[in-house]
């Protein structure tokens, strides 16, 4: 039996990669787009700050790009290095829409982003404008790709288990591809992109205001981001992936986690605001709720059920008996008793394999498990509550307070008043987090919601890890801990440095810093700032 | 289009193989350039003439790794588990390696500090050395077949050892794809690089290429010689359902020369390696690297088709369980995505060829250092 130390590691090492990851990606989704925009209207405007915008943002946007691509390599490779029996189980599937975003986006984005940044002098206004446009498209196609592998692990439709392969394989690539699942999904955490590149020119550029500097460039870059942030938090939240949370067992287990809703509620379910949900008991204490706001909410209607947690246990534990009966007949075929009755029983109870395999962390053979073994594996079969309902108000408050704020920079800015508004540009300076927390909670809601599952309903995490040792394990993690600590603290360092100093960067004589330096014949230590070479 | 099964198989090992060459001769050729970069550039101004060199493409390049990572995952889901996690510390050697290029190449020259762009230089070279050193040694052991077996859930068992990995003929070919990858750099810096540079890389050609022509000779003589190849002695069934526990396997002497006696077209490969880069060192030195760098791309063809052919059908052989061992046969995915990932290839790699090429002529020229002094903040 696999060691369950090992286990734990490698969800860590997963989880916490993949989140840092995403640091990254949600600013590179948005901010193409951004640069898009603002060099479009250089190219019809012929008005050279608009150029400066594009560089200069164009320069916060490669310094994030470079971590991006250094962490995505991660997790390329982790998929093999830690995952080597999902990679086997689900590469048939799961590796298809990969490959395919590397042919189709990756190359696409990553060939266009060195002209984009190298090839201002070598190539025409509308050569570079459309540079910057497969840049921007490409890495949203990667995002539609990643999503559509991400959204068979939350919903695995168009595939079947073959016992004589050992592994799920693709039946329709049209229905992996129009997974309902990976659609809404798309569209929130794109969305969910833009808003973050949005909040953080919108931040930046409020700072400049606040400070005085470089007024022009600043109100020119708000209003881009804040017209284009706007649209995009509307998107957010009215095209949010709540749909998708009727289609399969696992977003159902995962909608009934979020609302922490251990019983079943007559429709339409009442909304907890507040509480505290416990695995243990069963029960959500001191909850605070809304009538009818779930309902709403999740099922856009008044007569929809949402189902309680209870009883999707104890539809669980009929699947984990029929998973039993089918793991019983897959030994049998897989040990050579490959006869037309056998392979009949297998197919009638296969859908529910993945369930029987829950018991694998109790039991070496699930056919043989004890009634004891059932009711640990039925617990197993929910995620832990009570992060998942908090991670979600979280994401929630955050995604409403960004609202509020879009909405009053959108008014301000239309009234052509925003740098009167001071007390709204510091809220903006200061909520430049909050895409961030947004999207790492709402990241943690999708992936931890989906838990016990690597793949929904087909393979348990707890199996899908590689034959590697704890001790493994603890080396990767440490490299991973000390490359990662040293990459984020450089990156901050430049960001910062560079958002400070402002379009002044792009040395072309017009800004802030180099005004300074020309009026008072040189830069004076107490104000300059080390003069960077690019 | 529904191409047939066991077509399929075959296209894919080729495809696969098409990624790894695409793969050596883009972004191979960077990792080359990496790992000269500390040494032809004497001055930051020289070290920058050549980081940008490569600086607007080493982005797209590396998109040939990371597609031929997961053409393996689609096209053969056992190979990439078996052989990532198997060699787990080899990998994430590779993987730390390549986190140094993509920040290594936007930030280095953000700041003016010696230290700073000195480090990142560093950075920049282990970024090539390291990787290019890895991916041929995990070669020369899948050559020598790998420590590993599969339960009857093919869950794959990995029982060597990070040590074992570097083993004497292991390190050889490790030491042959460094030095065809750095000969590759090499010949690229004599073409877009001006004087001084370009004098400095044409001086290293000769010795890192001769030096290479020998290890590939050496490691010919020796896998012909001291290593026990690998043979399925069991009746080949045409479109079979893939199952790597079905056949019979056996290791022993000659049998990775089997292929080349069956079909002796086939060693048009190992003369390849040996023409392309011979050809590649004689371009340079006769001054038409343009031509040099044609002729050291088939040479990585070469020698990267030489170890295919010579291990073909296996891809990754078991000596501790041969008959666990993986071969084109019983390691692919099913016949439809393979199609589906057949039909996306056609589609998308003429197409990658295509804006790949138009990015190279539009970046065309040879650069110089008063053309990085007078673009100080424009270039990396």
């Amino acid at each position: 039996m696999l060691d369950s130390s090992m286990i734990e590691l490698s969800r860590w090492q997963f989880a916490s990669t993949a989140l840092y990851h995403f640091l990254f990606v949600p600013l590179t989704l948005g901010l193409s787009w951004i640069l898009v925009i603002m060099e479009s209207v250089y190219v019809m405007t012929k008005r050279e700050i608009y150029r400066d915008m594009t560089k200069f943002w164009g320069k916060l946007f490669g310094i994030n790009f470079a971590l991006g691509v250094t962490t995505g390599l991660t997790m390329e490779f982790q998929f093999g290095t830690n995952w080597a029996y999902y990679s086997h189980y689900v590469g048939d599937v799961f590796g298809a829409p990969l490959a395919i975003e590397g042919l189709m986006a990756f190359f696409l984005e990553s060939t266009f982003i060195g002209l984009f940044f190298l090839g201002w002098e070598r190539l025409s206004k509308r050569q570079h404008l459309g540079v910057t446009f497969l840049m921007a498209f490409g890495s949203n196609l990667s995002a539609l790709w990643i999503l559509i592998a991400n959204g068979w692990m939350q919903n695995p439709v168009g595939a079947e288990f073959s016992f004589e392969t050992m592994r799920m394989e693709m039946t329709s690539f049209a229905e992996l591809v129009t997974n309902p699942v990976a659609q809404v999904k798309f569209v929130h955490t794109v969305a969910a992109g833009y808003v973050t590149a949005s909040m953080f020119v919108l931040g930046i550029s409020a700072w400049y205001m606040l400070k005085g500097r470089d007024l022009a460039f600043a109100k020119r870059s708000f209003s881009v981001a804040v017209g284009f942030g706007m649209a995009s938090i509307l998107s957010v939240i009215l095209l949010g992936d709540e749909s998708g949370y009727e289609v399969g067992d696992i977003q159902r287990v995962k909608l009934a986690a979020i609302e922490a809703e251990w019983e079943t509620e007559p429709a339409p379910a009442a909304f907890t605001i507040y509480g505290n949900p416990n695995n243990a008991d069963q029960e959500t204490h001191d909850a605070i709720k809304v009538p009818w706001l779930l309902g709403l909410i999740a099922t856009r209607s008044l007569d929809t059920q949402v189902k309680g947690l209870k009883e999707l246990m104890a539809e669980h534990e009929v699947r984990i008996r029929n998973g039993m009966i089918a793991y019983d007949y897959l030994e049998r075929l897989r040990g050579g008793q490959d006869t037309p009755e056998n392979r009949a029983r297998f197919e009638e109870h296969k859908a529910d394999l993945g369930y029987g395999l829950l018991l694998k962390p109790y039991v070496e053979n699930p056919a043989q498990a004890s009634e004891e073994h059932i009711q640990l594996a039925v617990k197993d079969s929910i995620p832990e509550v009570a992060p998942i309902f908090w991670a979600f108000r979280v994401m929630v408050g955050a995604g409403v307070w960004m609202l509020l704020l879009l909405a009053l920079g959108f008014y301000f800015n239309a009234k052509r008043v925003i740098q009167k508004q001071r007390w709204l540009l510091w809220l903006f300076l200061f909520s430049i987090p909050m895409p961030w927390i947004a999207v790492e909670t709402g990241w943690f809601v999708a992936e931890f919601g989906r838990q016990p599952w690597a793949i929904g309903e087909v393979l348990p995490t707890s199996i899908a890890v590689s034959s590697l040792t704890t001790h493994d394990l603890i080396i990767s993690m440490s490299g991973f801990l000390i490359f990662y600590t040293l990459l984020f603290i450089i990156e901050m360092f430049l960001m910062i440095k560079f958002a400070r100093l402002g379009p002044s960067s792009l040395h072309t004589g017009r800004y802030h810093y180099e005004q300074i330096a020309g009026s008072a014949g040189g830069m004076t230590p107490a104000t300059a700032p080390q003069k960077p070479a690019e | 289009m529904l191409l047939d099964y066991e077509t399929l198989k075959l296209i894919w090992w080729l495809l696969v193989g098409v990624l790894f060459i695409g793969f050596a001769v883009t972004d191979g050729m960077d990792m080359g350039v990496g790992t000269l970069l500390p040494f032809l550039g004497k001055t930051d101004d020289e070290r920058r003439v050549i980081i940008n060199t490569i600086g607007p493409h080493w982005d797209g390049n590396q998109v040939w790794l990371i597609t031929a990572g997961g053409a393996i995952f689609a096209a053969w889901p056992l190979v990439y588990a078996a052989a990532f996690s198997g060699f787990y510390f080899a990998m994430l050697l590779a993987l730390f390696g390549l986190f140094f290029r993509p920040v290594g190449f936007d930030y280095r020259s953000k700041i003016a500090n010696k230290h700073w762009r000195n480090a990142w230089d560093w950075g920049l070279f282990i970024g090539g050395a390291v990787p290019a050193l890895v991916f041929g040694i995990a070669f020369g052991n899948l050559l020598q077949g790998v420590p590993f077996h599969l339960d009857e859930f093919l869950r794959p068992f990995y029982s060597g050892s990070f040590l074992g990995l570097l083993n004497p003929f292991a390190l050889l070919a490790g030491f042959i794809s460094l030095g065809m990858l750095t000969l590759h750099g090499a010949i690229w810096l004599q073409l877009r690089t001006a004087e001084p540079i370009a004098s400095r890389a044409k001086a290293v050609t000769k010795q890192i290429g001769l030096a290479t022509i020998a290890a590939f000779a050496l490691a010919g003589i020796w896998l012909a010689t001291g290593i026990d190849g690998f043979r399925v002695v069991s009746e080949h069934i045409p479109n079979a359902t893939p199952n790597p526990l079905t056949k019979e396997v056996v290791q022993e002497s000659y049998a990775w020369l089997s292929n080349y006696g069956t079909y002796p077209l086939t060693l048009l490969f190992p003369i390849l390696g040996f023409a392309g880069l011979g050809l590649g060192i004689l371009g340079s030195i006769k001054d038409h690297p343009g031509w040099g760098l044609f002729a050291s791309s088939l040479g990585l063809t070469g020698i990267i088709m030489t170890a295919g052919a010579a291990m073909f059908p296996f891809i990754m052989p078991s000596n501790t369980n041969p008959n666990s061992s993986l071969v084109v046969w019983d390691a692919v995915s099913s016949h439809l995505t393979l199609n589906v990932m057949f039909w996306a290839a056609m589609i998308f790699i003429p197409l990658i060829l295509i804006y790949t090429t138009w990015t190279y002529a539009m970046m065309w020229r040879r650069i110089t250092v008063e053309e990085i002094q007078a673009q100080d903040h424009l270039a990396y």
